[in-house]
Formats: structure tokens, C-alpha cells, sequence
């Protein structure tokens, strides 16, 4: 799309963003309420070069993209939460393999079908901990049309520097809002880097990050999940090429989590009460510190745009700086454990699983009723 | 392994972990004659493998591209490798309970879809690597770990049902001899379009054992024995594995 003002569906801009990020491979199965996406890049995918495939299952789905991605090109699914319970295994091999690629999931109502039309949060654990055994991942959460444009191609970036699976984590009302989206000429892009004959799996320099060469090329590759050494070959009983794998599997995201981490926020300077909010929810609470700010309340927004790496030490700040925390989500109180992990104040709890987005007044009360009677 | 095929593995790996009498060496020399006599680049193929003792065929045996993916899977791994590449050819080779039992749907729509790869099944009807449990393709009757009083779920028929999801080559041939299977491997990869080989290949350590068939010899001579080519629109007697080509 050449650059300009555009009326843009959540779901359009991110595979406009995706197209953009210079995504040549998109292979995903049909869910609610993910689904414009896919057709989408149907749609856009011919004039642009790219393969784009309806596979038979999410977990063909994110197959098809780890190969693809080892095949050298930058590749994506995108799914609903019952979908990405199917490509979870998968995850785990491309976290195991360091194999870039992005995964969006527009969140419903869950547990199981749920409510496919609705809005959730409620897989922001499963994303951080489905796949068995000890990893980091990287996720953002966009909560405007701009933001499923510019954090798709963000996600991409990521996800080629730090050889990861990167989570777009999104939710029905971010997917399905229309509203302007701007597309600009001069965009950060970020392709994987390349170096001949070096060990593809091993650790390379500072940043932990090996070097990545595709299929095809003549380097005689050997990709698994298994247990590996720096060229590849199966280690499956040896106790330090394991451990040495999966810390650096870790530290190659947390060690370098100050170049991902992305917060933003909103009248904090003279807070005494902070609401911590992400995705959609975000947007709410911008809203109620403005109505609390009229009122003469001083609230303020910190806004997660990286969920994770958890954002911690930002948030052990700020705890330090009010009285109260309040955390707003859809689902019955996920990311607030983590915040109540790393805060030294108050946090008070604010859930909502009926479906519906959090609404600005919901957040207006339930901080006062905080503020004054507890 | 013939001398001339060594340049096609990576020699740091052998010997392969294969047991005494295991059909897969076998598959691998057919599969490693066919590549070289058919004069295709090692350097312009990607071996995509799942989990069980085919899986190991290729991986890390195979001084090429290769992807070990996860169980079941293989076939959706290299249907983006092709598609990110159509210039490379992407050939499969897994075990009958990876491709066949937990991996059956990602058979049948690749051969649906005839996406241009090839699938070759070591098929040795159990789950060898976890230790003899009955798969898909066991034979009623046949003693297994988790069958203990015999199998009594029919086995899939691989060829009938991957021509029926329409594959554009489908063949079955043993590991006895190899000459016919090589052929078959070589019309596979040249093949252009979806390509599937059922390779019958025995487990002596579990199969093997638990059906009177003792010694590895045994199990060679029984499908020596029971192997025939079946022209079409003949029926099979009772007992015969019918072999060769049944789509083209």
C-alpha cells in the first residue's frame, strides 16, 4: 500500500503490516475472529510475491511456517486461542530451533470454543507458558489499527533479531475496530543475519544470537528439535549441551530485554494512583485518567506494549512512586499476578470475563471505590 | 553402504543406531543409489523427517538439508519448505506411525493438494523407537506391546488410501529386494507432483520377536515369501502383500 491515510479494519492492517515486514509465507487454518487476515494476504499475496496456503490444521499451519522459515522466508500465522492450543507443540519447536516467525492471536472468550465472536485476554498464559520445558518468548500487544500496522511489522523485526517466535497478541475488539491507519515510506526493517559456514545453532558474539542461513544454500543443514549442539547434531544425553541450550534460549531474550521492552505513560509524573493496563484495556484506561484527572484524581496510565519479557523493573518503579496499582483486564487476573510479583505497593484487581471490553467508567469506579474505602 | 554413496553422509555421524536386521539401512542405501543415479544435487534437496526410527534415516545421516521436525508432522514442514522454494526438491522419509497414525491427516491433504514433494514410508507396522506398541498399519493379529492378545484393529491400507486422496504416483516395494525399490524411488523423485512409496521394512527387535519370526532372516524370508505383484484388477490371495506400482 503506498503510503497514506487509510479506513482500516485491526485485522487488514495487520496483514498490510505483515506484507510490509516483507512476510513471503503465510500458511493458517479459518478461526474466528482471526480470519480476515488470512484472506487478506489470500487477496494481497499474489501481487506481492508471496505463498500463501490454507493448511488442513493450526498445527499444519505453523508446520508449514517453520519450514518455510528455514526456507528463507519471513513467515506468519494467525489464530484464535482453541488454534493456538492446536500449534503450541510447534511453538516449542521453533522456540527450540531459534526459528523467527509470527504467530498473531486474536483473543475470545475461552476456556475451550467460548465465545468466538467475543473479546478476551485470556491467553496471555498460554502464549508465555503452553509449549512444555523452560523458554522465553517475545509478545506485543497493540491496542489501536495503527498499532496491528506497526507492531506487525515490529513483531517481524523482532522476531528476525532474536531468532524467536513473536507473539501479536491482540483480541477481538482490536482485530475487528476500524478506524485511520497511517502508512508511512520510511520503516525500520530488520532481516536475519547471514554469516557462511558459521555454526548455525551456536553462540555468536555478545547478543547470544546465532547467525541463521537458509535451505538451499549449500550449508548442509541440521535442524531439530532435539537437543543439539552449535551444528545441529542431537545431544540428547548430554547434561551441559542441554543446559547450556535452554539458558541461552532464556538469556538471549532477558539479556537483551532493554532493546525489546516497549512501555508507554500517561500523566504518571505526579501519580499517586497508576493503572497498569494492555491491549485494548489500555485504551479504556486512558480514558478513565482523563474523566479521574477532571475530577481532580491523580491518575496515571503505564501502558504495556511488550507484555512479554515482562516489563518488571518498570513496573517495580512505578510501584515504588503511588500508593496503588490497579490492573484492569479481561480475564480473571493473569498479568496481575506478575505485577503483584514485582510491586512494593497496593494492587487491586480488575476483571471482567463476560465477554465484553472493559469500559472506562468500570475502571473510573472501581478506582475510586480503591482510592476512598480501602 | 557402497563406497560411491559415502560422499552423501556425514561419515561423523555413522554408524547409524540401527538395530542388527532393521530394514531402515536398507531404505537408506535404496534411497542414497536413487539420488545418484538419478544425477539429482544433494546440495538442491531437503530431507524433512518426524520422530520415530525413520526419522533417523536422514537425520543426521544425510550430509544435505535436513529438517527432524516433530511427531507427525513432517509432511506440513515440507509443504512451506516448497513453497518458500519450489526450486528444491523435498523429499520425506518417516516411520508408518508418523506419517500414517498421527500424521494421517497431513498425508491425505498433501496428496489432496498434490503438493510436488516426495513421501517415502518406512513402514515396519509398530512404534519401534518407544518400544513395539501397535500402529495404524499392524496387521490383525500380530502381537504387540500394547496388543498383547493379538491386534484387533485393521490396518490401513497406505497406497489405497493416499491414491484415493489423489496422489499422482503410489507404489509399495519391500527392502527385498532393492533393485525394484531404487526404480521406484527414482520415477518418485522425478515425479512432478506428489509422490508416496510404502516401504515395507522389517523390525526384528519388536515386530519380529513378538510374532515367531525370531531371527532377522526370518522376517526377510517371510516377505520375500509373501511379497507379489498384483496386476490390476486382480485380487490379492489371503496372506500376499500385494507390490509395485498402483497409481502412475
Amino acid at each position: 500500500m503506498k503510503a497514506g491515510s487509510y479506513l482500516l479494519q485491526g485485522n487488514e492492517a495487520c496483514a498490510e503490516g505483515a506484507i510490509r515486514a516483507g512476510c513471503k509465507f503465510y500458511a493458517g487454518y479459518p478461526i474466528s475472529p482471526s480470519s480476515e487476515i488470512m484472506e487478506r494476504i489470500a487477496n494481497r499475496f499474489p501481487e506481492c510475491k508471496g505463498a500463501f496456503i490454507q493448511m488442513e490444521d493450526e498445527i499444519a499451519s505453523i508446520s508449514a511456517v517453520i519450514g518455510a522459515s528455514w526456507t528463507g522466508a519471513k513467515a506468519m500465522t494467525a489464530t484464535s486461542g482453541p488454534g493456538l492450543s492446536l500449534m503450541l507443540e510447534n511453538i516449542g519447536y521453533a522456540i527450540m530451533t531459534e526459528t523467527p516467525c509470527v504467530i498473531v492471536d486474536v483473543q475470545r472468550a475461552g476456556p475451550s470454543t467460548g465465545q468466538a465472536t467475543k473479546p478476551s485476554q485470556g491467553d496471555v498464559m498460554q502464549i508465555r507458558w503452553g509449549a512444555s520445558g523452560d523458554y522465553q518468548i517475545i509478545a506485543l500487544c497493540p491496542w489501536s489499527v495503527q498499532e496491528m500496522y506497526d507492531l506487525t511489522i515490529e513483531s517481524f523485526n523482532l522476531s528476525e533479531q532474536f531468532r524467536v517466535p513473536v507473539f501479536l497478541l491482540c483480541d477481538e475488539a482490536v482485530g475487528h475496530l476500524r478506524e485511520k491507519c497511517v502508512i508511512k515510506d520510511d520503516i525500520e526493517i530488520i532481516n536475519r543475519k547471514k554469516a557462511k559456514g558459521k555454526p548455525p545453532f551456536g553462540q555468536d558474539g555478545d547478543d547470544l544470537i546465532p547467525p541463521m542461513p537458509s535451505f538451499g544454500e549449500g550449508e548442509r543443514l541440521l535442524v531439530t528439535g532435539s537437543t543439539h549442539n552449535e551444528w545441529g547434531f542431537r545431544k540428547t544425553s548430554d547434561p551441559d549441551v542441554q543446559m547450556r541450550l535452554v539458558k541461552r534460549l532464556s538469556d538471549k531474550i532477558l539479556l537483551n530485554q532493554d532493546k525489546i521492552i516497549r512501555t508507554e505513560n500517561y500523566l504518571l509524573d505526579d501519580a499517586e494512583i497508576g493503572i497498569i493496563a494492555y491491549g485494548i484495556t489500555a485504551r479504556a484506561s486512558l480514558k478513565a485518567v482523563k474523566i479521574l484527572r477532571e475530577k481532580g484524581i491523580k491518575a496515571g496510565l503505564l501502558r504495556l506494549k511488550t507484555l512479554w519479557p515482562f516489563p518488571e523493573k518498570v513496573i517495580g518503579e512505578l510501584s515504588a512512586m503511588v500508593k496503588k496499582l490497579i490492573v484492569p483486564e479481561m480475564n480473571l487476573g493473569q498479568i496481575v499476578r506478575e505485577i503483584e510479583r514485582v510491586s512494593k505497593c497496593d494492587v487491586v484487581r480488575l476483571s471482567k470475563v463476560n465477554g465484553e471490553v472493559i469500559t472506562p467508567s468500570e475502571i473510573v469506579e472501581e478506582l475510586l471505590l480503591a482510592k476512598y474505602y480501602s | 553402504m557402497p563406497k560411491g554413496l559415502q560422499k552423501y553422509l556425514r561419515l561423523q555421524a555413522m554408524p547409524t543406531p540401527f538395530c542388527p536386521g532393521c530394514g531402515h539401512g536398507m531404505l537408506m542405501t535404496a534411497i542414497l543409489h536413487a539420488i545418484d543415479e538419478a544425477g539429482l544435487d544433494i546440495n538442491n534437496m531437503v530431507f524433512v523427517s518426524g520422530i520415530g526410527c525413520a526419522g533417523w534415516i536422514p537425520s543426521p545421516h544425510f550430509n544435505a538439508d535436513t529438517l527432524h521436525t516433530t511427531h507427525g508432522r513432517p509432511i506440513a514442514f515440507a509443504t512451506g519448505v516448497k513453497l518458500a522454494n519450489p526450486e528444491l526438491k523435498v523429499v520425506v522419509i518417516s516411520g508408518d506411525g508418523d506419517l500414517a497414525s498421527i500424521g494421517g491427516n497431513h498425508l491425505i491433504h498433501a496428496a489432496r493438494r498434490d503438493m510436488p514433494i516426495t513421501v517415502i514410508c518406512a513402514n515396519n507396522s509398530i512404534y519401534g523407537m518407544t518400544g513395539g506398541q501397535a500402529s495404524s498399519t499392524t496387521p490383525i493379529d500380530a502381537i504387540s506391546k500394547t496388543t498383547p492378545s493379538g491386534n484387533i484393529e485393521r490396518p490401513f491400507d497406505l497406497c489405497r488410501l493416499v491414491g484415493a486422496s489423489g496422489a499422482g504416483y503410489v507404489a509399495r516395494y519391500s527392502v527385498v529386494p532393492l533393485k525394484p525399490l531404487i526404480k521406484s524411488i527414482i520415477t518418485a523423485l522425478n515425479h512432478n507432483g506428489f509422490s508416496f512409496i510404502d516401504v515395507l521394512s522389517p523390525c526384528p527387535t519388536y515386530f519380529g520377536r513378538m510374532n515367531k519370526m525370531k531371527r532377522p532372516v526370518d522376517m526377510f524370508d517371510d516377505l520375500k515369501k509373501r511379497c507379489k505383484k498384483i496386476k490390476k484388477g486382480e485380487k490379492s490371495e489371503e496372506g500376499v502383500i500385494p507390490i509395485g506400482v498402483f497409481v502412475e
